[in-house]
């Protein structure tokens, strides 16, 4: 992944900068609890919720069982319908096609829609470094970048700033990017978006090369899909001569007909809303009779580690995402940690099993990860592609303590148990971390007791002189909370 | 080995656990979900479209065929715009009532030329009931997709109730992926700001909606 967070302390020490950290964690609060409960409505709309999230889970398991089948015949639509396929095994050759791409244009600058993929892969500072300068267009990685930061949500990357904060940022910086900000300019949002809207508007009015990521990739028709909000996406996306989508290979679904569930699941969980108010899809370029949009499509298939958690039985279903951020909004230790302490552009729960499983364990950070959690199962109910997130957060940790044999770059390599390992220590502070803020574990702990058989018996290294001479807490076969949940104190027939 | 060989590979390698006889598509696929939630009479099906519209803070303008030109003409005026772009194939006579600068929609008009224009007045392919959709296929009534997002002021005439449907998946049947799609509901809105909704960043910040009926 990308080298943005290259030496980042692991989880509890980035933690515990949050937690100290009283705006943070008042703008997290307000933030999560707003969604969380707006998106309750929005879900309570849908009687076939459940339906529709067990079709979704599916249509994505079925195409990522089969995902060698879906790229080719999407690579095929794509071309067939006048757009160039590039494959990339890691970051570094995703940069460099994308790199090549912009320089064959002539163009030394790109706007850009928010997307994970690029930042997971660092294109940005790859495309710095080749003298090209990229413009974040979305508002809140507008702010990121102007702010000389990192996005701390999936969604609301901004989410970590005040209105005060972005108004200085702005009025600070706009004018080494372009447009300066306002005179007078004040923290109102009207006024701050208003102020957004004018720096960027002179960069999408004369952009030659937009890029872009995409929310979904249509392998019978080789559409491609983005949704947003404020209609930056649709400039970049229609204004450019040149578009360049770099996409992770994992967000093919097999057809039309598929995007009728994640149109409806995505904006609910998303933002909450029954809808996000633009969508665009496009299916490779136009003839030129008609001529709509770019006139020139590249698409950037990017494996960078998701081949590797494919070849994991129980973590593939973290290739389900559908980078909604429910399960961050609902996360207790998200809510308290805030988004930069998880070390990726991934962050929260699915962040906890993503980053660790696209890059290894080796790292402090990585190997902290799946312990930065209370396995509460909070983000699970809320998924709406129903991935399992504390089954692979246990399976990660027993991993990490126990070893065993994992794919990197393709090749199958046999971890060791983590003893006395960096990573270890590492991983028991997150625990502890974790453990020791009771709040982020108020909700019990529901996989604790469905994966009994995983929790070693003795804890790995400094618990272990402790557990030697004691048994560990037994864990209960089912919590209190899920058996009332489940027979409603015993009136229901149990399933 | 190319990298395509090698990703395609490593995919496969991944996948040695699946039998080559796993479940289809159509059978591993559960369709159990709705077609359309609720059960409503035409009539009401178009009163949700509006009602869904406005929540999204588009504003909603109902009339009959008749009144479609002087009710766009209006909307123009109370607007104060001098100039509208105008797809290729807009039915004449929506515009017959007004005086202001028509501009059209063709492929070698710059951005920023576009960017001086007041308004656009499109048809639409679908509009979707349940969720206040809009969608744009670029059909000759709807022109180009930056016509509907440059200016900064669109009116969109939808007849009711033969182009609205009540689903999402209603819609993606009646839709041709081929065509550049657009789905519009409610105009351009940020939240990044502490989650204070404000309309308008990049698309239009006005979005009027006509709902045209016998027409
Ligand atoms: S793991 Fe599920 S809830 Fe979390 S972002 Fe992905 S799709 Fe959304």
């Amino acid at each position: 992944m990308s080298g943005t967070f290259v030496g980042m302390p692991a989880f509890p020490e980035a933690a515990h900068e949050a937690v100290n950290n009283p705006t943070l964690r008042a703008n997290l609060r307000h933030a999560t609890h707003t969604i969380r409960a707006k998106r309750a409505v929005a879900v309570s709309e849908l009687d076939d919720w459940a339906a529709l999230r067990e079709a979704g889970k599916q249509i994505k398991d079925h195409t990522l069982r089969h995902l060698d089948r879906y790229l080719v015949q999407l690579e095929e639509s794509v071309t067939a319908a006048g757009g160039v396929v590039h494959w990339a095994a890691d970051a570094d050759e995703a940069n460099r096609i994308v790199v090549e791409l912009v320089r064959a244009t002539g163009e030394s600058e790109v706007v850009k829609v928010k997307s994970m993929a690029t930042q997971e892969i660092g294109l940005n500072e790859a495309l710095e470094a080749a003298g090209i300068r990229a413009y974040e267009t979305d508002l809140a990685e507008l702010i990121v970048q102007l702010g000389k930061d990192r996005p701390s949500h999936i969604l609301v990357p901004a989410i970590h700033r005040n209105r005060g904060e972005i108004r200085d940022i702005f009025a600070r910086e706009m004018s080494e990017w372009g447009r300066p900000a306002p005179e007078g300019l004040t923290d109102t949002p009207a006024e701050l978006a208003e102020a957004a809207r004018l720096h960027l508007r002179e960069k999408f009015l004369r952009a030659k090369v937009g890029v872009s990521g995409a929310n979904f990739m249509v392998a019978e028709t080789g559409t491609m899909m983005v949704v947003e909000s404020e209609g930056n996406g649709r400039m970049c996306l229609t204004l450019p001569e040149t578009l360049i989508s770099v996409v992770g290979i994992e967000k093919t679904v097999p057809t039309w007909q598929d995007l009728e569930v994640f149109l409806q699941t995505l904006p609910r969980s998303s933002t909450a809303e029954r809808m996000n108010p633009y969508t665009s899809m496009w299916t490779g370029t136009t003839d030129s009779d008609t001529a709509d949009g770019p006139r020139t499509f590249h698409l950037v298939l990017i494996d960078n580690g998701r081949t590797d958690t494919l070849a994991d039985e129980v973590g593939r279903q973290a290739l389900r995402c559908i980078r909604c951020s429910a399960c961050l909004n609902v996360c207790p230790v998200y809510e308290r940690a805030g988004g930069h302490a998880y070390g990726s552009v991934y962050p929260g729960p699915i962040g906890a099993i993503l980053s660790p499983q696209l890059r290894g364990t080796e790292s402090e950070i990585d190997a902290s990860l799946p312990y930065a959690s209370s396995l509460c199962g909070a983000c699970y109910d809320v998924c709406p592609v129903a991935i399992d997130i504390p089954e692979v957060l246990v399976h990660l940790r027993e991993r990490i303590a126990e070893g065993g044999q994992v794919t990197r770059k393709g090749n199958k390599v046999v971890l060791k148990p983590a003893k006395g390992h960096a990573a270890e220590r590492a991983a028991m502070r997150a625990a502890r971390w974790a453990f020791g803020h009771p709040g982020a574990l108020r909700t019990g702990q529901r996989l604790a007791s469905r994966t009994r058989r995983f929790h070693p018996r003795t804890l790995p290294g400094p618990g272990r002189a402790w557990s030697d001479t004691r048994d560990l807490p037994a864990v209960p076969a089912e919590p209190f909370r899920d058996w009332w949940q489940r027979t409603r104190g015993g009136k229901d027939v149990p399933k | 080995m190319s990298s395509r060989e090698l990703i395609l590979g490593r995919v496969r390698r991944a996948l040695a656990d699946v039998p080559r006889d796993d479940t289809p598509y159509e059978q591993a696929v559960p369709r159990g979900y709705l077609r359309e939630h609720g059960d409503r009479s035409v009539a009401e099906t178009v009163d949700l479209l509006a009602e869904n519209l406005a929540d999204y803070r588009a504003i909603v303008h109902r009339c009959a065929a008749g009144e479609l030109a002087a009710t766009v003409a209006g909307l123009l005026a109370a607007h104060g715009s001098a100039s509208v772009v105008v797809p290729a194939g807009l039915d004449e006579t929506w515009l017959a009532a007004t005086e202001v600068t028509r501009v059209p929609d063709r492929a070698e008009d710059t951005s920023a030329e576009l960017d001086r224009v007041d308004s656009v007045v499109t048809g639409c392919a679908v509009a979707i009931a349940e969720t206040g959709t809009l969608v744009l296929d670029g059909g000759p009534d709807q022109g180009r997709r930056r016509i509907t997002l440059v200016p900064d002021h669109h009116i969109c005439v939808v007849r009711v109730p033969g182009q609205v449907v009540s689903s999402v998946p209603q819609a993606l049947e009646r839709l041709d992926p081929a065509r550049p799609l657009t789905w519009i509901s409610g105009p351009s809105a940020t939240s990044d700001i502490e989650l204070d909704r404000v309309e308008g960043v990049h698309g239009p910040r006005t979005l009027e909606v006509v709902l045209v009926s016998g027409g």
